[in-house]
């Protein structure tokens, strides 16, 4: 073929449409304020009933984990990450939609290799890293402080 | 699902609904068909090996990607045209769930998919080819196979433009081997190219002097309606071409609509472990003349 692979691509990206930058970054801002003004709404009703503010935000998480896993079973959460992209994504809802959805999905294969080994498919590598990146901070923040620097 | 529990086994029953619909529209018995040239997306092609199970017919099982209807044309064309079997069958499938979960994510997952991306249609083709020609009146006559082409697009949600050099090139091909050009088809269809693929082709064609703006059109643009489904550069998998095929080119050839029309199903020839792994996506495109020839 006389048209390299260098110009080619150069080419197929002139070509190809892409998402408009602003409308997204706006509904991601919507979506993922909503979430997130929702979580604080059902920390402050759990904290008016009397509960201390660590145990509202556990109770605030365990919420929008259980929302989030009836709204992807009722397939309506896809629907809001289409929308709002990185904003429903990110939350802790969008967490747990990347846990639920492939348990959902692998059911047909068997709790153990269908279920078992295919739930972390997606959320795995962020639970991995996750680790891993608050074990490397802990470290710093260790030798930061042996050192007094902290 | 096709009344199954999982989707795997809803694209094997759509194969056999296909496949025994096929046979019952040609009135002919399944223990006439000597040879089953079928395919599918899936790892070991099992929604062809258990979709084909009851039909009881010697089976080649065929992996082309997108592409499959044309390769399953392709080798039954050949095998008949040679006289190694008077009637054959030609199928592949494909399903939009199977698909999702074996290629992209599993379906609940919530995710933006890029303009480029296409829609992996939940569909099966199956024709019967023969060499009696008064049976029918659409005939394959002749074929170009393709060959693999690879420009090293390694974006797997832009299929289109990682499999239109491959159409660019079998349709050359073609014209070549049949000392051809445009104005000879009627119609010259791609597979699966979508909006972006359709566009590269085009440009390429032109550049070659070959205007095909008003005769080129796309099974994956045809197939779905983008505005209202949301599909965005339009359908894919096997099931595109082959379904639009049996349920819109060959009956325009049949009636005559087309006389003449260049089919060309293109595949992207790509796994999940090949992606990962940094690998190109290389296309392949497989032409097959289809022509109406009357009522012999």
């Amino acid at each position: 073929m006389e048209i390299n692979k260098k110009a080619y691509e150069a080419y197929v990206k002139q070509v190809t449409p892409v998402h408009k930058k602003w409308p997204g970054i706006i509904k991601a801002f919507l979506v993922g304020g909503i979430i997130c003004t929702l979580g604080q709404y059902i920390t402050t009703l759990f904290m008016n009933t009397g509960l201390e503010k660590e145990a509202a935000s556990a109770w605030t998480t365990l919420v929008l984990i259980a929302a989030t896993v009836i709204l992807t079973g009722l397939n309506i959460y896809p629907k809001i990450t289409k929308f709002g992209g990185a904003g429903a994504l990110v939350p802790i809802t969008g967490f747990a939609n990347s846990v639920v959805a492939p348990a959902v999905e692998f059911k047909a294969e068997g709790q153990v290799f269908g279920i078992g080994c295919k739930i972390f498919t997606i959320a795995g590598p962020v639970i991995l890293y996750g680790i891993l990146s608050s074990w490397i901070l802990g470290v710093i923040a260790y030798v930061l402080k042996a050192f007094q620097m902290l | 699902m096709f009344g199954s529990d999982n989707w795997e086994k809803a694209e094997s029953a759509l194969q056999k609904q296909t496949a025994d619909l096929a046979i019952e529209k040609g009135d002919i018995r399944k223990k006439d068909i000597r040879y089953l040239f079928a395919g599918d997306l899936l790892g070991q092609l099992i929604a062809t090996s258990f979709g084909t199970v009851d039909l009881e017919i010697p089976l080649f099982g065929l992996f082309g990607a997108c592409s499959t209807m044309g390769e399953a044309l392709n080798l039954g064309a050949m095998t008949v045209a040679g006289g190694y079997a008077d009637k054959v069958m030609a199928m592949a499938s494909s399903h939009f769930a199977t698909a999702e979960k074996q290629f992209r994510f599993p379906l609940g997952y919530g995710n933006q998919r890029p303009f480029s991306s296409s829609w992996t249609v939940t569909g099966c083709g199956a024709v019967v080819l023969t060499k009696h020609r008064k049976e029918g009146i659409a005939a394959i006559t002749g074929i170009t196979t393709g060959r693999m082409v690879d420009m090293g697009i390694k974006d797997s949600m832009n299929m289109g433009a990682a499999m239109a050099p491959a159409a660019f090139h079998t349709i050359q091909q073609n014209f070549d081997d049949f000392q051809v050009d445009e104005s000879y088809y009627d119609k010259i269809i791609t597979g699966d190219l979508g909006q972006v693929g359709r566009t590269i082709l085009l440009d390429f064609m032109k550049n070659k002097g070959h205007d095909l703006e008003k005769i080129h059109t796309d099974c994956g643009i045809e197939i779905f309606n983008s505005d209202d489904q949301d599909t965005h550069a339009g359908g894919s998998g096997c099931g595109c071409a082959a379904s639009t095929l049996c349920s819109y080119i060959l009956p325009k050839v049949q009636s005559g609509t087309w006389k003449r029309v260049l089919f060309v199903p293109t595949g992207a020839l790509l796994s999940t472990v090949s992606f990962n792994e940094g690998e190109t996506i290389p296309g392949i495109a497989h032409a097959v003349v289809i022509e109406n020839i009357g009522n012999l």
